[in-house]
């Protein structure tokens, strides 16, 4: 619904009721990323650890939410078991539609469950059921179970967590619809903290539409724009695995461990081979009519004769470099059976196939054996991986178990810390350069999206440290407005500044179209000072060694340029987070009026 | 032969649960944002990973839907399907169940949503699931009563 304010549901687990709660800021912290952030403020807590149950566990969506073409994103915020500090990620499926149906601005989950339960709610309803009959049970059993007990198959979205999730490993993703992920800083552990198996959101509410024309006809002028024109051929065709190819022919694909940039045998996990081989169909978030949720098939001979299962798995570039070239797996079907398994366990793919990565090499170095690994892990061996997967998502022994807490967390207690490929987590699928490392390891949720430092790698040899900085902050603004909106961020070429003003105009959100740079800047500043107060220190950030012995089309890493770089952006991130002076005098004030 | 159009879902093999139809029909037809208030509804059969099926209008004639309205809110169509008067709808509810595909949506007034098969979803459609079908006009049925202009 249109309004000038937020409307939140806040549940709390250990009594399973809840409140709806009127909060302003529509023109200052706009929805999505802003409103997380002013969230986390309201009921987050900085100084008390990730799975207290007093903090938070926050869904948030935007003004433009369902109202036009690829606004179909939601917003997880809470404090990451990752590094216990704030943290966001993002997911489309029919998560963000869901809650702009069921009338919510935002959906704040508070306490702990007596036992482990799913949370149903509706425009029109709200209930915590006991479902400790799922502990365990994997993703794809749960998503069978929870489609009958809840009804409303199509208009409703259903968020479910995996063994790992339960396991409370630091990586545990949050499961949407399927095929759609809070994938990344382990939101997955603080519904299991929570005891929160599922949440189900019933998209069941009716609004009305701003009155005349000018609304249906921008509506038709964007779709139009989405479906016409070559803008989204990318994500519609190949999809992302189109960077596959792209990545290895310029030296900027991590494999093996980031041991090499480009191999002659990538063909067998190209976009081109995925979609020739194993593509079965596409499908969509709701609200989205480019489509670029590809699915493909594993087909398993479990029985003599000819006996055979087969199920659907969705493939992008990400998951397939994590658990593709980063293990050395160049075979479409098998990068499918490893993602088939992380999926069951409800892992962050990206997290889980490079701390495998890491444990390969570390495998093959002696630093850690087989006693540890349990299964002789060696690149290319998809059976093996896919062994390990499950290790990984039950929390198997102590290695697992340790390993799940993070790459980095197994390296300093095992060793090998220079070549554990993290970059504030576990790496995304690009090796392009000195920009993108410095963006994944410093942005606010060390994500391959935070900004386009691949893309400023790419587009410029030179090396200019204070532009690539500047590009990085102000890439950021732009991409924090749109996460606000909230847009998919594959939709930036099509949603400028002025068609975002013209779309917020057309629902009557006047004063936030006047205002979109400072609103920008204020939520860029309000997500980095709550970074901060959870305990990020920018200046401490190490880049780890492997990053600097590669070579991209560019020859080798300079080391120099990178840390050179990386200070920079950490003083800017130090600068962004600083409290606004009207805060301060703001505290100043309250505990000068306390001591009195 | 006289013949009129009315909405078929031909090509649903090729839907991509993007919703964009049942929206489009939401906004233009209904004026309203919504999954349910439309005359096409899209769901998953069975988890996103089985496909998706639409719930339009069949066109049928006799429309049942249109015998049991008893206030003439529901009246034959031509070419099939159902002309909607709102302002004769007293908001009793009968048309939806006796629709044999469950294709009308009652909100919570009761009021009732179908599809008018004015084809306004079809070009919203990205992988051209939907069409206008022509079908010959058939001699409506006394029981269905006469068709008055929208």
């Amino acid at each position: 619904m249109i309004r000038d304010h937020f409307r939140i549901l806040t549940v709390d687990l250990a009594t399973g009721k809840g409140k709806i709660v009127t909060i302003d800021g529509r023109d200052t912290e706009a929805g999505g990323s802003g409103l997380a952030a002013l969230l986390f403020n309201k009921y987050g807590h900085t100084d008390k650890p990730w799975n207290d149950p007093e903090q938070p566990l926050i869904f948030t969506i935007g003004p433009l939410t369902g109202y036009f073409p690829l606004m179909s994103k939601t917003v997880c915020g809470f404090k990451s078991p990752y590094h216990d500090q704030y943290g966001e990620s993002h997911a489309g499926g029919r998560s963000a539609l869901s809650l702009r149906f069921a009338d919510l601005d935002g959906l704040v989950v508070t306490g702990k469950a007596g036992r482990l339960s799913c949370l149903s709610i509706g425009s029109r309803h709200l209930e915590l059921m006991d479902v400790h009959y799922m502990r365990g049970i994997d993703l794809q059993r749960s998503g069978k179970m929870l489609r009958k007990m809840i009804g409303g198959a199509g208009h409703r979205s259903i968020f479910r967590i995996g063994p790992a999730g339960e396991n409370l490993s630091a990586y545990a993703c949050i499961t949407v619809d399927t095929y759609r992920h809070f994938g990344r800083l382990g939101g997955g552990a603080v519904m299991g903290s929570k005891n929160l198996k599922a949440i189900a959101i019933q998209g069941d509410g009716v609004f009305d539409l701003p009155e005349g024309k000018e609304y249906a006809e921008l509506f038709e002028e964007v779709h139009k724009q989405l479906t016409t024109t070559d803008m989204m051929d990318k994500y519609h065709n190949l999809g992302t695995p189109v960077n596959v190819a792209i990545l290895n022919e310029i030296k900027a694909l991590p494999i093996k461990n980031l041991q090499q940039t480009t191999d002659p045998n990538i063909k067998g996990i190209t976009g081109e081979t995925f979609a020739d081989d194993t593509l079965l169909r596409n499908t969509a978030c709701a609200g989205c009519p480019v489509g670029c949720i590809h699915i493909g098939f594993v087909r398993e001979k479990f029985m003599e004769p000819n006996q055979y299962l087969y199920r659907q798995v969705s493939y992008d570039h990400e998951p397939i470099f994590a658990t593709g070239s980063m293990l050395g797996v160049t075979n479409a079907f098998s990068v499918l059976s490893i993602i088939d398994m992380v999926e069951k366990m409800g892992l962050d793919v990206m997290s889980a196939g490079v701390a495998l990565a890491w444990a390969t090499e570390a495998l093959d170095k002696g630093i850690i054996s087989e006693k540890e690994t349990l299964v002789p892990l060696k690149f290319d061996d998809a059976a093996g991986y896919k062994e390990a997967m499950q290790h990984l998502g039950l929390g198997s022994n102590d290695f697992y178990r340790i390993l799940a807490q993070g790459t980095m967390k197994a390296a300093e207690q095992y060793g090998g810390k220079d070549f554990a490929c993290v970059l504030g987590q576990e790496m995304g699928g690009y090796a392009t350069g000195e920009v993108f490392f410095t963006s994944q390891v410093l942005g606010f949720r060390h994500s391959h999206l935070d900004t386009g430092g691949y893309s400023f790698d790419q587009k410029h040899e030179e090396k200019n440290v204070e532009e690539a900085v500047k590009f990085l902050v102000h890439d950021e603004q732009g991409r924090v407005f749109l996460t606000s909106m909230v847009a998919c961020l594959f939709a930036r070429a099509v949603y400028k500044d002025e068609l975002l003003a013209d779309c917020l105009n057309s629902l009557g959100y006047t004063t936030l179209a006047d205002s979109m740079d400072q609103v920008a800047q204020h939520i860029q500043k309000l997500r980095w000072r709550l970074r901060l107060a959870t305990g990020f220190d920018p200046a401490a950030v190490k880049i780890p060694k492997r990053f600097t012995e590669i070579t991209t089309w560019k020859g080798s890493i300079d080391v120099k340029y990178l840390n050179t770089l990386k200070k920079e952006y950490a003083k800017r991130i130090v600068e962004l987070g600083k409290k606004e002076k009207k805060e301060e005098t703001k505290k100043a004030k309250k505990k000068a009026t306390k001591g009195k | 032969m006289k013949t009129a159009k009315i909405l078929t879902t031909p090509r649903m093999e090729r839907c991509i649960g993007c919703h964009s139809c049942s929206l489009a029909c939401a906004r233009l037809v209904n004026k309203r944002l919504s999954w349910d208030t439309a005359g096409i509804r899209i769901v998953s059969s069975g988890g996103l990973s089985t496909g998706f099926e639409a719930k339009p209008c069949l066109a049928c004639n006799p429309a049942p839907c249109a015998l049991a309205c008893p206030t003439g809110a529901f009246s034959q169509r031509k070419g099939g399907g159902v002309i909607v008067k709102r302002k004769l709808c007293i908001q009793c509810g009968d048309c939806a169940p006796a629709c044999p595909v469950d294709a009308i949506y009652l909100d919570t007034t009761t009021e009732p949503f179908v599809c008018i098969h004015c084809g306004q979803c079809v070009p919203f459609c990205p992988h051209d699931c939907l069409e206008m079908t022509e079908v010959p006009v058939e001699p409506l049925p006394e029981e269905a009563g006469k068709e008055v202009a929208p």
